[in-house]
């Protein structure tokens, strides 16, 4: 008998799973995509369960079906019937007939889906427009990268471990006296000396110690030979770093509807950021009559009162990319969310800034107009809405779109960042 | 259930309680366990398996894992090495989220058919349970896979292991150099004619020179033997017709196509005219494997039985040693109870007839006629009542039946009364079902009979062979589902794999459903994206 523990070792049918899920792709994807529209902001990455037509992942065998012809069941616990009693047949197909029909069902076939998968396939085919740009372009920046040591350079990369190594073994292989030895050498001496009568011996040993004294003085401790520098090769850095901007109007005029919309706008945003990009820094600015850079609590949880001046976002956003994301290492992306009020006269100011600040730097510029459903249609446009009409039909950097119920935010957000880019179509 | 309770529960009080003095002997105490415990359950367990009921086991090899090991081993249908497949994973998925949700409990152990035994137990059970399950798995069917006559005849043990791992690196080579979707669409495909894909019957081994000269003295014997001069007095009638040139061709063509051939895979395999070198290869691979497991299909009830009776067994006499405690023996039959508890069929949680519970009281049941027949015992099975050797009775059985052959010789009248066994027949041209036989003396036999046919593998899949290739034409395959009282094939399900098949062979398939009398459907199928 042999007993082998297998505790260790990981599970074998993972690869499986993810095969499944590849097979089943389109279906997950359209459970994945009708499961979020139910959920809340929160649970959105969340995994669960999902459920696919049964149709989709069957495997069908040859096997006798459960209708017709003729069949005998042996059953157990009969109690009161005797040969040749008749029964009416029970309604749903095969009452007794049990485990004898072993496929499945044409119910769906559920399973759950772990956080992991259920972002994957969630943010699927989504990307940053024109992220590689500044790649391609590449500002060559190089960072240093260790690469081994080399015998001379600036004292403050020497290497003191790699020297005394150096050292240690040169030391070795020459024979330099141990300073130890010496010591009791010297000691030794002093105590004969003190004992006196043992003057050939004193004279050996003094000769003795000479001798290594000299040793030690033609055998260098540390020698230049020994000395190691660091080594660091200049290697170029790739510059794939992107800064995006969120926008949002927080007045009085935006009511908790448009607040929902926009704030779940965002969240997928965010959510698609964090997952799709590993270096992505993300600004929230805050407007209502003046801008204010917040952490993103603060931005989609905090009231704020007062009026709606689009372009003081606008300045904001312009400073702090001159503050801290020059525009020739970041891409920067900005995505901006209102109900379309703005004060008739900072229209002209807003255009501008997008015009002559904002544009030419950024990759990218999505602006998200946030309304009731009611709106729809036949409603004016609004003040910002056929302002910034003016900047979309001129710039190819720039999307708008409108959104006036949580089920449109998903379509829109894909529409805005499916790959290949949305701004063709805007309208 | 009550019935199992209480046969339990009578064993239980004839047998004198462990004694008291001598704490000492118990194997462990306590639910906890480690692996000298193990080491040492199993010894106790092996001497009274082989010891005292002299049962002959591969050896065994226990592993331990955790339960999410377990549930991922379902899934792969407990086979330590296996090739990739979606469809396993979907199985997986299915079973982690029944799992999770606490729909469906775990499997106590997985036992594979190999040399040597590999029993998969879990960490979470208890030192009673590991006992329980090394009892079951590693005595019983260990036993049973090794002595059972359709295990020795199909399967072959100490090779299954190197063959999956052939099997599971050559599958991964083809998808490296055929790309992952070609291999996948193709396993799909076999997988779909899996149960078809299997030798009923063992081919006929070429015999040597030798035995070749033996049998043809034999048959001349034989000859002369029954040699009658009267016979050539004997007027001689017209004959048979001469076979027309058309029959010829035709019994010509089946002839070296070997038609007609149940074995569709193996017939794709062999003669399907488009398929290259590594997709018959993989053909084989699962028709191969399905054969494997054909043994496994043809005796669960058996197996599970033999495994029962033999835990059952092992347990109570270390209970009777001292060995294991009271309270362990309580823990036991707690679970053997629930484990070969059987719905009756008018019961919610009834699904069909448990392959514990009919084994368990069959194997008890013949242990009972070898040793305390009674008269009706004596005269229906006059070969084993009263014979004093329950053991080697059981062995014998153990050895030469499967479930359908079991039922057939050696359900006995009192445990058809013991169930209420009763047959009903389900003809769909009538109104109602009729109670065709329950358990009395008219209807012993019918009983018997028609569970031994529930129990008949061959009968329970469908009958379909590959009966002509149109060669000199279109190609077209045509196979023939024989039909048996009327039952035809589930209909979509049929397409789709006749679709599939239609791949496989690369040409036009037509499959008719008929009896002697009636054609009752026929599919077809072109295909659509033939491999190639």
């Amino acid at each position: 008998m042999n007993i082998i523990d297998r505790r260790r070792e990981g599970g074998k049918s993972l690869a499986n799973r993810q095969r499944f899920i590849r097979r089943a792709r389109a279906l997950v994807k359209r459970a994945v995509r009708e499961a979020s529209a139910r959920r809340s902001i929160k649970d959105v990455e969340k995994g669960g369960d999902i459920v696919v037509p049964a149709d989709g992942v069957r495997e069908p065998v040859l096997r006798k079906g459960s209708q017709g012809g003729a069949r005998e069941y042996v059953l157990p616990g009969n109690k009161k019937y005797i040969q040749g009693d008749t029964i009416a047949r029970p309604e749903e197909e095969g009452g007794g007939s049990g485990a004898s029909d072993g496929g499945e069902g044409e119910d769906d076939f559920r399973f759950a889906l772990s956080d992991e998968e259920f972002l994957d396939l969630f943010l699927e085919d989504l990307e940053l427009p024109d992220l590689a740009k500044r790649q391609v372009l590449g500002v060559e920046e190089t960072q240093p990268q260790r690469a081994g040591y080399k015998s001379s350079g600036p004292p403050a990369s020497l290497s003191v471990a790699r020297t005394m190594r150096n050292s240690l073994s040169r030391r070795a292989a020459l024979g330099r006296p141990r300073a130890e030895d010496i010591a009791a050498m010297e000691a030794e001496i002093a105590r004969l000396d003190d004992l006196g009568g043992n003057d050939a011996k004193v004279a050996e040993l003094r000769e003795e110690l000479e001798r290594k004294q000299k040793r030690m003085r033609l055998v260098p401790f540390i020698d230049p030979l020994d000395v190691r520098y660091r080594r660091f090769d200049q290697v170029p850095k790739p510059v794939a770093r992107a800064v995006m901007f969120c926008l949002m109007d927080v007045s009085g005029s935006m009511d908790e509807h448009m607040k929902d919309l926009a704030k779940r706008f965002y969240s997928l945003l965010y959510l698609f950021l964090k997952r799709r990009y590993g270096k992505v820094e993300v600004v929230f600015i805050r407007h209502t009559h003046e801008a204010k850079e917040v952490d993103e609590e603060t931005f989609f949880h905090s009231r704020e009162s007062g009026g709606t001046v689009v372009s003081t976002a606008l300045e904001e956003m312009a400073r702090i990319i001159q503050d801290r994301f020059p525009a020739n290492q970041w891409n920067i992306y900005g995505a901006q969310a209102s109900d379309g009020d703005n004060l008739p006269m900072d229209n002209s100011t807003t255009i501008n800034l997008l015009k002559t600040a904002i544009l030419p730097l950024c990759q990218y510029y999505a602006y998200l107009e946030v309304g009731h459903a009611k709106d729809d249609g036949g409603g004016d446009a609004t003040s910002l809405w056929r302002a910034y009409e003016l900047v979309v039909g001129s710039d190819e950097t720039m999307a708008m779109r409108k959104v006036s119920h949580r089920r449109d935010i998903y379509p829109v957000f894909r529409e805005l960042f499916a790959k290949g880019g949305a701004n063709a179509e805007a309208s | 259930m009550s019935d199992e309770v209480v046969t339990a529960k009578k064993r239980k009080s004839r047998i004198v309680p462990a004694p008291a003095a001598a704490p000492s002997t118990l194997l462990f105490n306590g639910p906890d366990w480690n692996f000298e415990t193990l080491g040492r359950i199993f010894e106790a367990v092996r001497q009274i398996g082989e010891g005292e009921i002299g049962l002959d086991p591969y050896r065994t090899q226990i592993e331990v894992i955790t339960s999410e090991q377990m549930l991922d081993a379902y899934s792969s249908v407990g086979m330590p090495l296996f090739y990739k497949h979606w469809s396993f994973g979907k199985d997986f998925a299915r079973n982690q989220m029944m799992y999770n949700k606490g729909y469906q409990g775990l499997a106590y152990e997985i036992v594979i058919n190999s040399d040597p035994c590999i029993c998969y137990i879990m960490e979470e059970n208890s030192a009673t349970m590991q006992t329980l399950v090394l009892a079951h798995a590693g005595m019983g069917h260990n036993h049973f896979f090794k002595n059972n006559y359709v295990f020795k005849q199909w399967t072959d043990a100490s090779g299954i292991a190197d063959y999956l791992s052939f099997a599971k690196s050559f599958i991964a080579k083809c998808e490296e150099r055929y790309g992952v979707e070609n291999v996948e669409r193709l396993i799909d495909a076999a997988h779909a004619l899996q149960s078809h894909g299997i030798h009923r019957y063992p081919g006929k081994r070429s015999m040597d020179l030798r035995s070749e000269e033996i049998r043809e003295r034999e048959r001349r014997a034989h000859g002369e033997a029954l040699f009658n001069d009267l016979w050539r007095t004997v007027p001689v009638g017209k004959g048979k017709k001469p076979a027309t040139k058309k029959k010829i061709e035709e019994d010509r063509r089946k002839a070296i196509l070997k038609l007609p051939e149940e074995n569709i895979l193996y017939f794709l395999e062999k003669t399907a005219p488009r398929l290259a070198g590594w997709q018959r290869e993989i053909l084989r691979i699962i028709r191969l494997i399905a054969q494997y497991f054909y043994p496994q299909r043809q005796t669960k009830m058996m197996n599970e039985g033999c495994a029962t009776w033999t835990h059952h067994r092992i347990m109570t006499r270390l209970h009777e040693k001292g060995q294991i405690s009271d309270g362990s023996y309580l823990e036991f039959l707690h679970s053997h109870t629930s484990v070969v508890m059987q719905p009756e069929f008018d019961d919610r949680r009834f699904s069909g007839i448990n392959p514990y519970a009919l084994g368990f009281a069959m194997m008890q049941d013949i242990e009972r006629i070898a040793m305390t027949p009674t008269d009706e015992d004596r005269s229906w099975f006059p070969d084993i009542a009263g014979n004093g050797d329950a053991y080697g009775t059981l062995k014998d059985v153990w050895a030469n039946f499967r479930d359908e052959s079991i039922v057939s010789q050696y359900l006995s009248p009192n445990l058809i009364r013991k169930m209420g066994l009763f047959q009903i027949k389900d003809d769909h041209d009538e109104d109602e079902m009729e109670v065709a036989a329950i358990h009395d003396e008219r209807g012993y036999r019918e009983v018997r009979r028609a569970l031994a046919r529930q129990y008949d593998v061959a009968r329970r899949d469908a009958d379909i062979q590959v009966i002509d290739v149109d060669l000199s034409g279109d190609r077209r395959l045509e196979l023939r589902h024989h039909v048996v009282d009327g039952v035809t094939l589930e209909e979509k399900d049929a397409d789709r794999v006749l679709q599939h098949l239609a791949d496989l062979w690369g040409y036009e398939v037509r499959l008719v459903e008929s009896d002697d009398n009636t054609v009752y459907a026929e599919h077809k199928a072109e295909p659509m994206r033939p491999f190639a």
